[in-house]
Parts: C-alpha cells; sequence; structure tokens
C-alpha cells in the first residue's frame, strides 16, 4: 500500500478541514467530504443462493435484494444498484481486503469484483434542512414515508448524477458522486444551502 | 407628495399604520402596506394608467387580480426591471418604481394616439396584409412595429436577483385558497395527507377577502384566519401564499411560481431567492381556480373609470380606495347588485343599476331599491362618454330579443361603471390538463365537463357559486381527494363549514349592447383590451372567412396579449357565434396553455445560471494546470489542457514548443478523461469480438490491441485501446466524449441481445488518473520512478501493459502512443494522481519534462495520420474512408456493422477518402472544414469534391499539414486540388496521410 500523504480527496484543493467547526450551532445544514472510503462494484447473480452465500461468507453481508435498499453487516454496507450490482463500501483502506475476500470465494462462480474506490467522492449532508436542500436539486420523493434510514436511489441531483443513501432520520445523507463531478456538487450544495445557514464539518 | 384622495377613511385590510412611497411616470406617492400598485393608485385618483396596445387609447384600471388587461407596467429600472406585471398583482413596497408600458412620452399625451385616429387603416389582419408586401420587407417593418407596439423592456444587464426551484411530492394539491379551496385543504389536511395549498394572492381567503359573508355563524374571515391556523398546525401541510399554479402538465405534474420576496422590494433579505419554482408531482389536484367577472360590451367600453363590477367592489371593500365618487352600475345578474349596496356603502353616489333582464325582482334588487338607488330594468347602457375618464353613459331601453334599442337615450352622469356580464370560471389550469368543456346555459359560460386527470374542480370554477355550496363541495373534494391518494376520513373529522343560502336570479346572457349607430362607425366595441380587438374586428374577421374560433384568434389576435383573454374570450366566442350563426358550443374554445400568467426567464433558468450553469468535470490534476495557467478547452464536460503558455508566448508560440518536446526529448499529459470499461466475465472475449471489427483470440494476457467500434450502419463509432489483464478480464478504453454512449452501447447489446453472454461491465474512468509519458527520453524518465517494472524494450515491449510500482504508487503501465513516440500511460488510482503526476515532473526536470495539451496532442497524432472520431468521421464514414480496411476481419463471422459494410454504397468506389494534403505554400495553414474543388477557375456553384478535416501548423516538419475527406481520395495521391477561400484560393497536392514516421521507428523504440 502507497503512502497515505501521497492521496489526495476529491475536494481536498477546497480547503474544507480549514473551515470546519466542532459544532455546528444553529446551521440548518451540514456538510462535510468524507473521504476515503473502500468502495467496491460487486456484480453478480441476486438468483444465485450460491453467490449470495459466499458473499455473505466473506465480508459478513447479506446483499440486499430490494431495489433502493441497503445493507449492513460485518464492517461493510452494500447500496443496492441493479438486480446483479452492488456497491460495497467499506470503512477507509478496507477495500483491499474486502475485495481480496470476495474474489476467492466468487472465483468458480460468474462475478466481477471491481475496486472503484477512487471513483466517487463522498459528501455528507446533514441538517434539519437537508431534505430540504436535495428537493432543490433531486425529483425523487424524499418524504420519510417513502424514501427513510437504509434507502439509497441513483438519481440527478442538480445536474450530477448521485448514489444517494439515507444513514438516519436526522435525516443524515451520504451523496456519492463521480470524482471529477464532486467540485461542481460541492458548489451547487453550499449555493444551495445559503439560504438555511451552512456549517461545514470535518467528515474523515 | 398628494395625500390619499380617495382613500376610505376607514375598513379595508391595509396598514393605515405603515405609509409606504412609490413612483409612478415619475411622481411620487403615497399607499399603505396591503395595497397592490392598482389599489394604491386608485387611493391617489391616478388615470390613465396605461396606453393601449395598438390605438393607444388612454386606459384605466379593470380588473382586480391576474385578469387584468390595462395596467401592465415596467416595474423598477436598470438590471432588476421588469415588463409585463400586472399592477393588480404588484404588492406595493417602500420605493417602488413603475411606469406605464405602451405610451411615449407619456401616458398623458401619447403620441401613438394617431392610431385612434387612423383606426380605419388598422383592421383585423392589418399586418397580414400590409406588411407583408413587398416581399422580404417584413424585416423592415418590424423594427418600427415592436417600439411602436411597446410590449416593455427586456433589461439590459444581468439579473442581480437569486431565483431558486424545489421539487415537491404531494398526496393532494389545492390550487386557490378562496372558501372552496381552504374547505378542501382542511377536508384532506386531517386525514394526514400531506397536502399543498397554493394561492397567487398575499394572503389567503380569496374572494371572502372582500368582505361581508357569513360562514359558520360569524364573519367569513374569522373563518379564514381559524381555517389557516389550523392548516398552518398540520405537519404534513404546506401552505404557499404569493404562489401561481402556471402549468399543469401530464401526470399531474404542475409548476407553482412563488413570489417570494418580491413584494419587499429592497428590504427583501439577502439569503432568500427571489422566487421559486415548484415542481411538484400530485397524487390529486383540486382546482379551486375560482372565476373571473366578464364585461358587457358596449360603445366605446374602454374608457378609464370602466371596470368589472367585482374589480370595484374588492378596492372599496378590501383596499378601502375609491374607484370613483358616482357610479353606474350595468349589470345582467344579482351579484352586481351587492357591489351598488358596498359602493353606497362606502359614500360612493349610484346614479343607478342598469340591467337587462326586464323586471329585476328578488332579494338584491329590492334591498337596492330601499336603499334608493335606481333600477332601469330593461335597459342597457349603449355608449361611454369623455375623453381621459368617462364622465357619462347613454341609456336606452332593451326590445324584448335583446337585439335592438328602443325609446329614447338618457344621459347618466358618472365617473365609474361597474359592469358584469357574468361569471367565468376559471378554467384555465382545467384545460391544461386535458381536460375537456362544456357550456353551461344558465351560466353562459364554460365549465370544467370529463378530466383527463387525476383532478377534481370546485367552487366558482367548476360554476358553483353560491358560498353555501362552495364550502360544502370544496369540503367534500377535499376528502375524496384525499381518499383517492390512500388517505381516509378521520374519526375526529368534523362536518363541512356552512353558510346561509342566498337567492339570487337567473342571469340574462347578454354579451354586445345594441346600438343606433352601425358598429365600427365612430365608436369602438371593445371584446380584447389588451390587444384592442373590437367586434368591428371579429366580424370582418368572418366576413374574410374566418369562422373557426383558432383561426379567428390568430387573425384578430384575440385572446393573444399577456393576458391569454381572461375578460374578453368567451365574449368574443358569443360574438362569433352570433355573427356565423351557430351556438356557442359548436363554435367552440380556443386552447389555454401554460403559462396561466407570465413567467420571468430568470426563474426558469434558477441556479443554473454563471458558474452552476452546467458541471465542470475536473481530473484529480486540474488544480496543477490551473497553478501553471493552463489554457483549458471543454471536451463535453471536462475542462482539459488546451496548452500551457509560458509567459510572453503566445498559443502558437506554446503549442509549437510542446510539440518540440515531445518529438526531441519528453513530454506528460493527463489522458484521465479517456473512457475505461473494466470488462469481466468467461464471454468477454465474445464481447470483443462482436463489437470491434478486428478479431481478438490471440491476444495474449498483459498485451493491447487498438480497435475500431462500428454503429450498425457500419460507420465508425468509437475506437480505443483495449488490453487483456487476465484471462477473462479486460479492460477497454473509449474517447474522452464517447466514455458513456460507449458503456450504455455495450450495455444496450448484452441486456437486450446477447442475454447469454456472461460478461460484466464496470466503469472505472474516474478510477484512475493517467500520466502519459511520451518522447524518446520517456524510459528514461520512468526509470528513475519505478523500481519493479523492466522497461527495457524487449521485457516490456510497444502495444503491452505491466503492473508495478510508480513513484511508490500501484500503478499499472500500458505502452501505447497516441503521438508517434515512445509512451508509456501511467494508470493510478486518482486519488494518487496528484503526487505521481508531481513525481514525473521532478524526475522529468533534467530532460526538460513538458506539460503538453490537447492541441500539441491532436498535431501530433495528424502527423502520424492518427483518426480522430469526429474529426475525421462524422457518422457517414466507414473503416474503409479512412484508410483503415486492415483493422476490418474478413474472417470473422460477424460483427456489428458487418452486413452494412458490404452495402452496394458503402462498398463503392470514389466515396469520400481520407487523404493528406500538403499546401503549396508550406507556411498555409488551410482552416478546418474547408471545401476542397478540382475546378477552381469557374465560379459558385462549382462542384466540391472534399473537406478539410484537421489542419494545423507543424513544428516538427516546419511546414503545414492536413487531413482531408475527398471523393475517391484513395486514388488521388499525387493531384493538385484546390480550396477557395474569401479573397483567395489555396491549392494543395493529395498525398498520403502521414507525414512523419510512417514506419513508426519511434514508438517501437
Amino acid at each position: 500500500m502507497a503512502e497515505a500523504y501521497l492521496r489526495l480527496s476529491a475536494l481536498a484543493h477546497l480547503g474544507l478541514e480549514a473551515r470546519a467547526v466542532a459544532d455546528p450551532g444553529e446551521a440548518g445544514v451540514v456538510l462535510s467530504e468524507r473521504p476515503g472510503r473502500g468502495q467496491i462494484d460487486l456484480r453478480g447473480e441476486a438468483e444465485d443462493a450460491g453467490f449470495l452465500g459466499a458473499v455473505e461468507q466473506a465480508i459478513g453481508l447479506a446483499l440486499p435484494l430490494e431495489a433502493g435498499t441497503t445493507a449492513s453487516g460485518g464492517a461493510a454496507t452494500a447500496l443496492w444498484l441493479g438486480p446483479n450490482e452492488w456497491l460495497v463500501v467499506t470503512p477507509p483502506d478496507g477495500q483491499g481486503a474486502a475485495a481480496e475476500a470476495l474474489r476467492a470465494a466468487l472465483k468458480d462462480l460468474w462475478a466481477a469484483v471491481t475496486d472503484v474506490s477512487d471513483s466517487r467522492a463522498v459528501i455528507g449532508l446533514s441538517g434539519r434542512h437537508a431534505r430540504d436542500v436535495l428537493m432543490k436539486g433531486c425529483s425523487l420523493d424524499l418524504h420519510p414515508r417513502v424514501f427513510g434510514p437504509g434507502r439509497s436511489a441513483q438519481s440527478a441531483v442538480a445536474r450530477a448524477l448521485v448514489l444517494l443513501h439515507q444513514t438516519d432520520e436526522a435525516p443524515s445523507y451520504d451523496l456519492y458522486v463521480h470524482r471529477s463531478f464532486a467540485e461542481y456538487l460541492w458548489l451547487w450544495l453550499e449555493d444551495a444551502a445559503a439560504e438555511y445557514g451552512l456549517a461545514v464539518v470535518s467528515g474523515g | 407628495m398628494s395625500p390619499q384622495r380617495h382613500r376610505l377613511a376607514a375598513g379595508g385590510r391595509i396598514d393605515r399604520s405603515r405609509p409606504l412611497n412609490f413612483t409612478f411616470n415619475g411622481r411620487r406617492f403615497e399607499g399603505y402596506a396591503g395595497d397592490t400598485l392598482a389599489s394604491a393608485l386608485i387611493a391617489n385618483g391616478v388615470t390613465p394608467v396605461a396606453r393601449s396596445f395598438k390605438y393607444h387609447r388612454p386606459r384605466g384600471i379593470v380588473g382586480a387580480g391576474a385578469e387584468e388587461p390595462n395596467a401592465i407596467v415596467q416595474l423598477e429600472t436598470g438590471a432588476r426591471t421588469q415588463p409585463n406585471q400586472r399592477a393588480t398583482r404588484v404588492e406595493l413596497y417602500d420605493g417602488l418604481t413603475a411606469a406605464s408600458v405602451n405610451c411615449w412620452p407619456s401616458v398623458n399625451f401619447d403620441l401613438g394616439a394617431v392610431n385612434n385616429l387612423l383606426k380605419r387603416l388598422l383592421p383585423a389582419g392589418f399586418y397580414y396584409k400590409t406588411f407583408m408586401w413587398p416581399p422580404g420587407f417584413w424585416m423592415r417593418y418590424e423594427y418600427f412595429i415592436r417600439r411602436a407596439a411597446g410590449l416593455g423592456k427586456a433589461p439590459a444587464a444581468p439579473d442581480p436577483d437569486r431565483y431558486d426551484k424545489m421539487h415537491c411530492h404531494a398526496d393532494v394539491l389545492v390550487v386557490g385558497g378562496g372558501p372552496s379551496g381552504l374547505a378542501a385543504a382542511l377536508a384532506a389536511g386531517r386525514t394526514g395527507a400531506r397536502v399543498i395549498l397554493a394561492d397567487g394572492q398575499n394572503e389567503f381567503g380569496g374572494a371572502l377577502l372582500d368582505g361581508g359573508a357569513e360562514i359558520d355563524g360569524g364573519p367569513a374571515l374569522d373563518w379564514v384566519a381559524a381555517a389557516v391556523a389550523e392548516l398552518e398546525a398540520m405537519a404534513e401541510v404546506r401552505l404557499l401564499p404569493r404562489a401561481t399554479v402556471a402549468g399543469y402538465y401530464d401526470h399531474n405534474y404542475l409548476t407553482i411560481v412563488e413570489r417570494v420576496t418580491d413584494h419587499l422590494g429592497a428590504a427583501a433579505p439577502a439569503n432568500l431567492p427571489r422566487q421559486r419554482l415548484w415542481k411538484v408531482r400530485a397524487g390529486q389536484v383540486v382546482l379551486a381556480t375560482g372565476s373571473v367577472e366578464r364585461p358587457l360590451v358596449f360603445a366605446d367600453n374602454d374608457r378609464p373609470g370602466i371596470m368589472l363590477a367585482s374589480a370595484a367592489a374588492t378596492y372599496v371593500n378590501r383596499y378601502a380606495a375609491k374607484p370613483g365618487s358616482r357610479a353606474v352600475v350595468f349589470t345582467n345578474n344579482d351579484s352586481a347588485y351587492r357591489v351598488a349596496l358596498d359602493l353606497a356603502e362606502a359614500g360612493i353616489e349610484v346614479a343607478a343599476v342598469v340591467d337587462p333582464r326586464p323586471e329585476p325582482e328578488g332579494p338584491l334588487p329590492a334591498r337596492t331599491r330601499a336603499r334608493g338607488i335606481e333600477v332601469l330594468g330593461g335597459q342597457a347602457v349603449v355608449a361611454a362618454h369623455g375623453g381621459g375618464r368617462v364622465a357619462a353613459v347613454e341609456v336606452m331601453g332593451l326590445d324584448q330579443a335583446g337585439g335592438g334599442v328602443i325609446g329614447e337615450s338618457r344621459r347618466v352622469r358618472c365617473d365609474l361603471v361597474c359592469v358584469s356580464g357574468g361569471w367565468n370560471p376559471t378554467v384555465h389550469l382545467f384545460s391544461q390538463s386535458g381536460g375537456r368543456l362544456r357550456y353551461d346555459d344558465a351560466l353562459a359560460g364554460f365549465v370544467p365537463d370529463r378530466s383527463a386527470q387525476a383532478e377534481r374542480s370546485v367552487g366558482a370554477a367548476a360554476g358553483t357559486f353560491a358560498l353555501a355550496d362552495c364550502l360544502a363541495r370544496g369540503f367534500e373534494a377535499g376528502l375524496e381527494a384525499a381518499a383517492e391518494a390512500g388517505f381516509r376520513r378521520k374519526g375526529r373529522s368534523r362536518r363541512a363549514p356552512k353558510a346561509p343560502a342566498q337567492e339570487e336570479a337567473p342571469l340574462r346572457p347578454f354579451w354586445v349592447v345594441p346600438s343606433t349607430v352601425a358598429r365600427g362607425r365612430g365608436t369602438k366595441h371593445f371584446i380584447d383590451l389588451q390587444n384592442d380587438v373590437t367586434v368591428a374586428d371579429v366580424a370582418l374577421a368572418v366576413r374574410e372567412g374566418y369562422r373557426s374560433a383558432e383561426h379567428l384568434k390568430r387573425y384578430t389576435t384575440m385572446g393573444m396579449g399577456t393576458d391569454q383573454g381572461k375578460i374578453g374570450n368567451v365574449t368574443g366566442l358569443a360574438v362569433l357565434s352570433e355573427l356565423v350563426d351557430a351556438d356557442i358550443p359548436s363554435v367552440g374554445t380556443t386552447t389555454f396553455r401554460p403559462p396561466y400568467t407570465p413567467v420571468g426567464f430568470g426563474l426558469l433558468a434558477g441556479r443554473e445560471v454563471g458558474a452552476l450553469a452546467d458541471p465542470v468535470r475536473k481530473t484529480a490534476i486540474h488544480r496543477w494546470h490551473e497553478d501553471r495557467g493552463a489554457a483549458f478547452e471543454d471536451v463535453g464536460q471536462w475542462k482539459r489542457p488546451w496548452y500551457f503558455p509560458r509567459a510572453g508566448e503566445s498559443m502558437h508560440d506554446a503549442v509549437n514548443r510542446e510539440c518540440l518536446a515531445v518529438r526531441n526529448s519528453v513530454g506528460v499529459m493527463d489522458a484521465s478523461t479517456l473512457g475505461k470499461i473494466d470488462i469481466q466475465g468467461p464471454d468477454a472475449l465474445r464481447l470483443l469480438n462482436w463489437v470491434y471489427t478486428n478479431a481478438w483470440d490471440n491476444l495474449k494476457i498483459g498485451r493491447c490491441r487498438y480497435g475500431l467500434m462500428l454503429g450498425e450502419d457500419g460507420m465508425v463509432m468509437d475506437d480505443g485501446v483495449t488490453t487483456r489483464l487476465a484471462e477473462h478480464h479486460y479492460l477497454m478504453t473509449t474517447t474522452t466524449g464517447g466514455a458513456a454512449g460507449v458503456l450504455a452501447w455495450l450495455e444496450m447489446w448484452l441486456q437486450t441481445e446477447w442475454l447469454d453472454l456472461k460478461v460484466h461491465l464496470t466503469s472505472v474512468t474516474e478510477h484512475w488518473a493517467t500520466v502519459a509519458v511520451a518522447g524518446p527520453r520517456a524510459r528514461e524518465l520512468l526509470s528513475a520512478l519505478t523500481s519493479d517494472i523492466d522497461l527495457s524494450a524487449k521485457a516490456f515491449p510497444f502495444m503491452s501493459m505491466r503492473a508495478g510500482t510508480v513513484a511508490g504508487v500501484p500503478a499499472r503501465v500500458f505502452r501505447i502512443s497516441f503521438t508517434g513516440e515512445l509512451s508509456f500511460e501511467i494508470n493510478v488510482p486518482a486519488s494518487y494522481g496528484m503526487a505521481v503526476w508531481n513525481a514525473v515532473m521532478m524526475a522529468g526536470e533534467k530532460y526538460g519534462v513538458t506539460p503538453f495539451g490537447t492541441e500539441a496532442m491532436h498535431i501530433l497524432r495528424a502527423e502520424k495520420g492518427y483518426i480522430i472520431v469526429g474529426d475525421e468521421t462524422d457518422g457517414t464514414t466507414t473503416p474503409g474512408d479512412v484508410g483503415m480496411d486492415w483493422i476490418v476481419s474478413k474472417k470473422k463471422p460477424d460483427f456489428i456493422g458487418k452486413r452494412s459494410l458490404s452495402r452496394p454504397d458503402t462498398a463503392r468506389e470514389g466515396r469520400k477518402q481520407l487523404v493528406g494534403l500538403l499546401t503549396q505554400d508550406p507556411k498555409e495553414v488551410l482552416p478546418e472544414g474547408g471545401q476542397i474543388v478540382a475546378e477552381p477557375e469557374k465560379k459558385p456553384p462549382m462542384k466540391m469534391i472534399g473537406h478539410v478535416t484537421s489542419s494545423y501548423w507543424s513544428a516538427s516538419l516546419g511546414r503545414s499539414i492536413a487531413l482531408a475527406l475527398v471523393y475517391g481520395g484513395h486514388k488521388r495521391h499525387g493531384e493538385t486540388v484546390h480550396v477557395p477561400l474569401i479573397g483567395k484560393t489555396v491549392s494543395a497536392v493529395v498525398s498520403e496521410p502521414r507525414f512523419y514516421d510512417p514506419e513508426g521507428v519511434r514508438l517501437r523504440g
């Protein structure tokens, strides 16, 4: 593994750590970059109990099988991306071991394990107006009756494609966005949050 | 500043403790908080307020709401100026500045009024008849016509305000916050459904805001306040005042224009948007949009001081502003009797109520008579007199059929005429939703009939006018809508609000008052006040054959103003039906289109302006390029470094330097934007054989191969290098612009046609940063950064890949070349991209490593004759056309596009083919896109035999080079062709499209 100091997150050049506050106070919207997460694109046959079992054995996670859902287990979380595709998210630097375990477990099956950890930046969005900010740019129904903790969706936020994951009832969201769009999305979020009061926190 | 001479001493919903200053047509006035610009102008006795569109006749305020056709103002000045604002919907704020449109130089003295004297020369269809001759002259006339037409002025400077958008979902959207809408929202809200209640006014209540009515045994406005308070307390209810529902589209998708801070003027908080566009997806819609009163048409019915009766009542009751001092009420129904009583109550003398109904009876006429107001039954106002303001009306008796006047004319002095011809339900949104209308004889108007979407109309919008019925039906509709959205009435649900019954006599359908003189002779009977369309115009159009409502509309422009004919349309249709001797339902209506009221462009743009207009995609190394002052080129949404100018360098200088550095030493380029698709699965090889023209069976692990992808039409679609990483694992690269499209193309085949192929595709474009090191010193440079990759030509040949460590970072290094030089493309996870780039720059310092951009890359590849898909190909170009038959397998049984290559047209000789062009003057650089001819001595139009696809100055060769597609080009090598340009013709010799190292010695070195 290469030296960590050589790495730059997608938004490192915006100097977010320097702007980070310990207590967001009255801010209606709280934003952070959550760099370094391991991300593995996993493909396999959802109908194949052997595949599901092998994944569970390898990383301790029962893959979510319903559209727009997520599941956590072991140290990882899997986000449903399609009928035979998941994004397996691990703690920082956990992707190597997880990918290795998955490849070993799936070597005799028709499956694909691809490390895409640097494909997407992750932006954390929370605060009491977090949903309002998303509503400005996302046409999905994010009302708690429809989209609650543990739900995920791939949709457009403003003009960027985003993998949206609601992580708690606050509500808090993780926005996975392709790295090259990360700065655009961050600037858009800051702009949309302006009317509610914005705080940047450390998301490390 | 003059006092508010026409303000009532008490009453109204204005706040006399909060005076506001404003300027209208350069004069300063005072109004109160709670006023609209229109009510403040009335309180100050300002008239006329505008000039009409075509004849420039003086005009006064006619309505009190969205229907206003006359009081159209230019609001504010400079960058914030907005044309076409209805004074009746502009809330007064301190410092407001407005001016009349349609008049020059002033509203009281208007040069355009000469049009009124020339009116015999300005008939319906005037533009079509006059300005279309001689042909082509319209463009010259148009300039003057547009200026004279006075549509208001667009701002010349960028809009300084913010506009925002919001997506929203609702179980029930209630449009209109009058009694019906409030009752519906209450009923639906109490079930727990998600409800949005949107209303165009600054406060809820609709017509109840005019006061007087009773609900549940108390003042109606008490009920309104309680209803709003209850709704505000409901967690799932969203109240949107100052919010006009502008459009009703398919699948219950509606747009709402919320004026967030328009009413605050300079006091608007900086953090709030000026307006917000709500995009609502509603389960159910309740349309409680109310109704608009319509006029009765008589001679010169456009004089200032003639207004809708309901508007007069609104000004008196809601705004405590007196629209006149001596009124005549002219009505064919009972509702305006209530207005007469309200005016009298406010101290305005009511000279008479003129009613075409022979014997107006019932409680309201009786109360009016009891109040001492004269009621003239069976009579009509036939004409108005007065110039800048109405001074008197002429009243005559009507014959039994209403088709003629009888008896002596009587002149009644007045400065206010309150007109009511009945009520038109506001069916615009219903009609936009696709619903069908029905003509209601009793109402003499169109009402909603069959719904096309999950929607219901209630209250006046549905032709229900009695308050008691509006409340009952609104409440019921709210419950129904909620139930259909899945929310049932709960036990605690209360009864519907109640109001006392009112008795009203039926109206007498009546449109245009007959007169003793022929229409259009000396006087005018206006139907559409905003567009100056008269009864005579409609009659002329009918005489000329425009008998369909849609044709009539376009020929006369009736209903085509910014008010979309909210007041006059039904009257116009009634006139048409009379003239063509058909009943109104068979004449039909014109189409209502969104938006209901005009929407500013700033709102539609929202925040998608400036830096947020479109995403700017940046590579992991972008910041370095920026710091080095790179000039950027847009490639799709990417910003790619175009060239890196040093101090004092022109683009030409910089590009030449970059090209020479790559040819003579070493250059480095950020190639991260190229598309990358990870392909895994036992059938990966079969997929490649399907989608590329060449054969892939013998590609060894660790080796790379160039591939050309065709569409089904056999035309070049994309190209790139694919590498075999493992037995069943490949990495495909695509063009930067083609990345998303190629992935979608492959997935389309896998998901729809080749379900048997066991292959998984994953986009890894963004995961990898790519640093391309190119030039004769590339190996030396790279050797300083890696110890675990043997870079020797023998161990690491051209078109192969090695995995290892570069600058301490795990990397895949590809020995491929787009420049024709020895070249290594280092791929590392994107977060290490900057570190590796910096390491390359440091290691390369001693070789003078030169960052180069896309322009140098394009030149270097053109010197080699490498095509760029989209430059040398244009969707009609086959592999053979670009001289790449060598890559099309003759052995493979099939691949995408193969069959099309044997079509007679794609297989024929003499197609446009790729060649090189060497200009006779080596310093002359041809323009790209230049048209190529064989016979320059001929005059245009002459035969074009091809075009220049790429053209550059080649610093390496010391001359210009160009690539071109020329008919039969492969057989023209050595011929001289010509490119005619402005002022000169450039001659060039056709050559092989390879100018530099044609044997490829350098890149294999």
